[in-house]
């Protein structure tokens, strides 16, 4: 249903609707210590083994800030282009919970980090500019574990001061696909900058979404829906589908939407209210006085400046621009880092006469099915880089078939070897002597004198069947376009 | 010869220890039995003498005599960490917590060879002016039976002005050093906020916060600013400047110096006998031949309300913590919400509880622009008023507090002529500034009087040499009757 509904305007008796979204995206940032403290952030330790006594809160106890933590999240800034602000200030969120150890949660509430900016969606239709409202730095909270014991709740504090970056999107996104074009282009940035891991099922990628509708062609915001702590792109989509559905139900029954916070449960499939809006807390947000407000100068941002790499949207310009590929093709080439350098290493491989259509044709179709079915990372595929560019040349100079060439990539991925050889160890090498080929084809048209002349009555269907003939009878080693070239002639 | 022992100034045992006329373990236990003599004043929370005099045996086997602080006892305000010694912040909710790490303050005086006697009472959190909110009870100043020591250092300068201990520490939100300092007749420094290191210091409003030396006289206060002054990359705020050797340039000529005297600091309704010691203060000051200057430090009278602001604001969010689930007392509850009404509850008392509600309420939406952010902003006037009078002079001098010492339970009951106490003290921590009380006379009950010295911000240096000069010109004389002692 989502899909085939690519505007995704919810109809109902007179009055189509449209729905309006943004993300709260928090973003674990890649980092060995926390954003306090020199504990260590590794996923998956003991549970309350890596806590200091600043994570813990004891009496006394001062946050220190951690600079490489400041310095990914600028850099994850310039990543979205957006405003660095010289001077931010870090403010205590104060509320109680038995998993938030100082009775506050370190944030940036009035003066984030990172300002305004812009992420490019690609979408079928063409591209998409989504606004960045601002990126925060702040500290992750333990976690309360419910269910290992039946009269107690057990809390783990690995994860207490771990630094997060909250990515606040402007209300852009109107359809499911753009959210998780959104969440994936993110993600994709934060990858080639390295700041974020984006590993959604560890919980290094989580989202609040918030969901409102409107009549189609108005101008003026909804009240929203605040979508709590979503953490895969699918229940993201679900929750939005069935969240502005409920909201359209009741504009349509002439009530009114309440602003709340809202639960979403992945088994019913559905979204349950958390808090009402009278029940929000009141954080009583006031800066830390145990930080003095975090400046960085020009020269500071300017030094990481100049280490970012090149980022998704160049990357595609210069594929097209250098690579002559389609702007679709360069997407999927780009979208991730490890994608992006595998192609770029078999394009410098393949050397001067590089056939570009054959370089993506294999890497999108044949390896991706592989690495799909193997469940495996680009990064860990099976056929290097230099050995398909091996194989695409083979193609290209005429040395096999296309098809041979199928049967050689199978045989490759026991070890990665060398196409090269496998041609010449199983005698593959593709038949392209006319002379040899024209004898081939005369014997054929000896064996089948009946369906020759039928051919030849107007019966164009039985080419086919001789280029079929012609290729099992030379073990699929036969050049397909000197066949076809020396058929026509005969027949 | 025990009370011999007591008698003497730091700087007089460290000489004698250098001399080797005496030895850590004689000092130490001469100390321990005056503490033990003294359990009426209650100026102890926890004690630990054995560990002292085994300390002091040791330190007595290879004595370093290169160390500032060879060998020396002294019992801290119980707001500072101690390692594997209970630290409970005057407070129930900590009865039972010992901590795993050193403040950097203490750690500093243990490296300098001082040997811990024990903790010192205090109000609860610090947050009281009498000590009075301690929930191990009130401490008694050693000028008279039934009189309060002040706060909340109460126990600090108990135990320095009846010669517990040779000298101490504590710490000065709004006055807390300087107060009780004023009222045993001792002498007391709060340091520029940034010069000791906050680390391992229970909290109670992290901007205003400071430890300082409380001693019997400038000198030793002096050296004991000068070991616990260090830059520390574990407290955010702490500050890198240049920090003399306060006991070494310690200089009784302040011939031409600029004092001075804030005609705000003039106040309705203050007893004549605090108008009269400043008159004389003035007097000394021109006597060692400083200039007096009028000044103005026209937002004064808002520095009071602004405190009552900003210290519970941060108080109510850097208390949060104590709340039944990591460490300290922890009442039983239904769930989470009711153990967290009861612990905290029956964990604090009813000054910190009040000053929790009071800074919950200044940050509430709604609430925060007109009390937190105006607060704010008044105490940048504040601090501008010090910025323009220090343009015209090197330091001012006022009284550092509106009365003598009280009796005790005299003012329990009114929170807000208790705050009053704080008036002349409260503005130099809301600028940051230095300052410092020493004894200057006596009120018609023979209680000491006090006078504040304030200096410009990292000029510790500047104050200490007013006061050492001006401490000579005084040449006060506590009047202690060892009344306690049967």
């Amino acid at each position: 249903m989502v899909k085939s509904n690519p505007e995704f305007l919810i109809e109902r008796k007179d009055n189509i609707y449209e729905v309006v979204i943004g993300l709260e995206v928090h973003a674990q940032v890649t980092s060995n210590s926390k954003l306090f403290s020199s504990s260590s952030t590794k996923f998956g330790a003991e549970p309350n083994t890596q806590v200091s006594l600043v994570d813990a809160a004891f009496p006394g106890m001062l946050p220190v800030i951690n600079e490489f933590c400041v310095k990914q999240a600028i850099k994850t800034g310039i990543g979205l282009r957006a405003e660095i602000n010289k001077r931010s200030v870090f403010d205590r969120k104060n509320y109680f919970y038995s998993d938030l150890p100082q009775g506050y949660q370190i944030s940036q509430f009035k003066y984030p980090i990172v300002g305004e900016g812009t992420v490019v969606l690609d979408m079928p239709d063409g591209q998409k500019e989504v606004g960045i409202e601002r990126l925060h730095l702040e500290q992750d909270a333990g976690k309360s574990i419910h269910d290992m014991d039946p009269k107690n709740t057990l809390v783990d504090l690995n994860r207490s001061g771990v630094a997060l970056m909250e990515i606040v999107s402007k209300p852009d996104l109107r359809t499911p696909d753009e959210v998780s074009a959104y969440i994936k282009k993110l993600r994709s940035i934060m990858r080639y900058l390295d700041t974020c891991d984006g590993n959604m099922q560890e919980g290094s990628l989580r989202a609040d979404v918030n969901v409102s509708v409107r009549l189609k062609d108005s101008k003026k915001l909804g009240t929203r829906c605040e979508i709590k702590n979503v953490n895969s792109i699918k229940f993201m989509q679900m929750a939005i589908n069935y969240e502005a559905n409920r909201q359209v139900d009741l504009i349509e029954e002439g009530k009114s939407i309440d602003q709340e916070t809202r639960l979403f449960d992945t088994k019913k499939n559905e979204t349950r209210s958390m808090r009402s809006k009278e029940d929000a807390h009141d954080y009583r947000y006031f800066p830390d006085p145990d930080l003095l407000p975090l400046e960085v100068t020009d020269e500071f941002v300017e030094k990481l400046k100049a280490d970012i790499p090149e980022l998704p949207d160049d990357k595609k310009k210069r594929f097209i621009d250098e690579f002559k590929v389609s702007a679709y093709e360069a997407t999927i080439l780009v979208s991730d880092i490890e994608t992006a350098k595998y192609f770029e290493e078999v394009v410098a491989k393949m050397g001067k006469n590089r056939d570009m259509k054959l370089a993506v044709n294999w890497i999108t179709g044949e390896l991706f099915a592989v690495l799909n079915n193997k469940n495996l990372e680009i990064s860990q595929s099976p056929i290097s880089a230099k050995n398909l560019a091996k194989l695409i040349n083979l193609i290209k100079n005429g040395t096999i078939s296309g098809k041979i060439a199928k049967t050689i990539f199978e045989l490759m991925m026991d070890g990665d070897k060398d196409p090269q050889i496998i041609v010449e160890e199983k005698g593959l090498k593709q038949q392209s002597d006319p002379k040899a080929l024209e004898a081939l084809i005369d014997k054929i048209i000896d064996d089948n004198r009946e369906k020759a002349i039928e051919y030849k009555n107007g019966k164009e269907k039985l080419f086919g069947f001789f280029v079929g003939q012609a290729m099992k009878v030379s073990g699929g080693k036969a050049n397909p376009q000197l066949i076809n070239e020396i058929l026509k002639k005969k027949l | 010869m025990m009370s011999d022992i007591t008698s003497q100034s730091l700087t007089s045992l460290v000489k004698n220890i250098k001399d080797k006329k005496l030895s850590s373990e004689e000092i130490t236990k001469a100390f321990v039995d005056r503490s033990e003599k003294s359990k009426e004043l209650n100026s102890y929370i926890t004690e630990d003498f054995s560990n002292a005099i085994k300390k002091a045996k040791k330190f007595d086997q290879s004595p370093n005599l290169d160390l500032k602080l060879p060998g020396i006892p002294m019992a801290v305000k119980d707001l500072f960490c101690t390692k594997n010694l209970r630290t409970t912040a005057g407070s129930k909710i900590l009865e039972n917590f010992i901590p795993t790490y050193e403040s950097t303050v203490t750690q500093n005086i243990w490296n300098e060879g001082s040997i811990l006697l024990g903790k010192l009472n205090c109000d609860e959190f610090a947050m009281g002016s009498s000590n009075e909110t301690s929930f191990y009870g009130n401490v008694q100043n050693p000028i008279d039976k039934d009189l309060v020591p002040g706060g909340s250092s109460g126990g600090s300068a108990s135990a320095v002005s009846g010669q517990l201990t040779p000298i101490t520490i504590g710490t000065d939100t709004g006055g807390s050093i300087r107060q009780p300092a004023s009222f045993t007749g001792t002498v007391g420094l709060k340091p520029t906020y940034g010069s000791c290191s906050r680390y391992g210091i229970v909290a109670f409003a992290s901007s205003l916060d400071q430890a300082g030396p409380m001693a019997q006289n400038v000198e030793d206060c002096a050296l004991l600013q000068e070991v616990i002054s260090t830059y520390d990359t574990k407290d955010s705020t702490s500050i890198e400047f240049k920090r003399n050797h306060y006991s070494k340039e310690l200089n009784k000529d302040i011939k031409g110096k600029k004092i001075g005297i804030p005609k705000e600091y003039r106040v309705e309704g203050m007893p004549k006998e605090i108008e009269e010691l400043w008159q004389k203060g003035i007097q000394y000051a021109k006597d060692c031949g400083a200039e007096i200057i009028d000044i103005s430090l026209p937002h004064t009278s808002y520095a009071l309300p602004t405190y009552y602001i900003v210290a519970p604001a941060e108080a109510s969010s850097n208390l949060a913590r104590y709340d039944g689930v990591k460490y300290g007392f922890r009442a039983k509850g239904e769930n989470l919400i009711d153990m967290y009404e009861k612990t905290r509850s029956e964990g604090f008392g009813a000054e910190v509880q009040r000053r929790i509600m009071i800074g919950t309420y200044v940050l509430s939406s709604g609430y925060y622009d007109a009390y937190y952010l105006k607060a704010q902003k008044v105490r940048k006037l504040i601090k501008n008023d010090f910025d323009e009078a220090y343009k015209k002079v090197d330091a001012i001098l006022t009284p550092s507090t509106p009365s003598s010492a009280f009796k005790i339970g005299e003012k329990k009951d009114d929170p807000v002529s208790m705050y009053l106490n704080d008036i002349f003290t409260v503005p130099v921590n809301l600028a940051g500034l230095p300052a410092m009380s020493i004894p200057a006379g006596h009120d018609a009950n023979g209680y000491p009087l006090g006078l504040q010295i304030i200096g410009k911000a990292f000029d510790e240096q500047g104050i200490l040499n007013i006061s050492y000069a001006m401490e000579d010109k005084i040449n006060f004389k506590n009047k202690i009757t060892d009344w306690w002692i049967k």
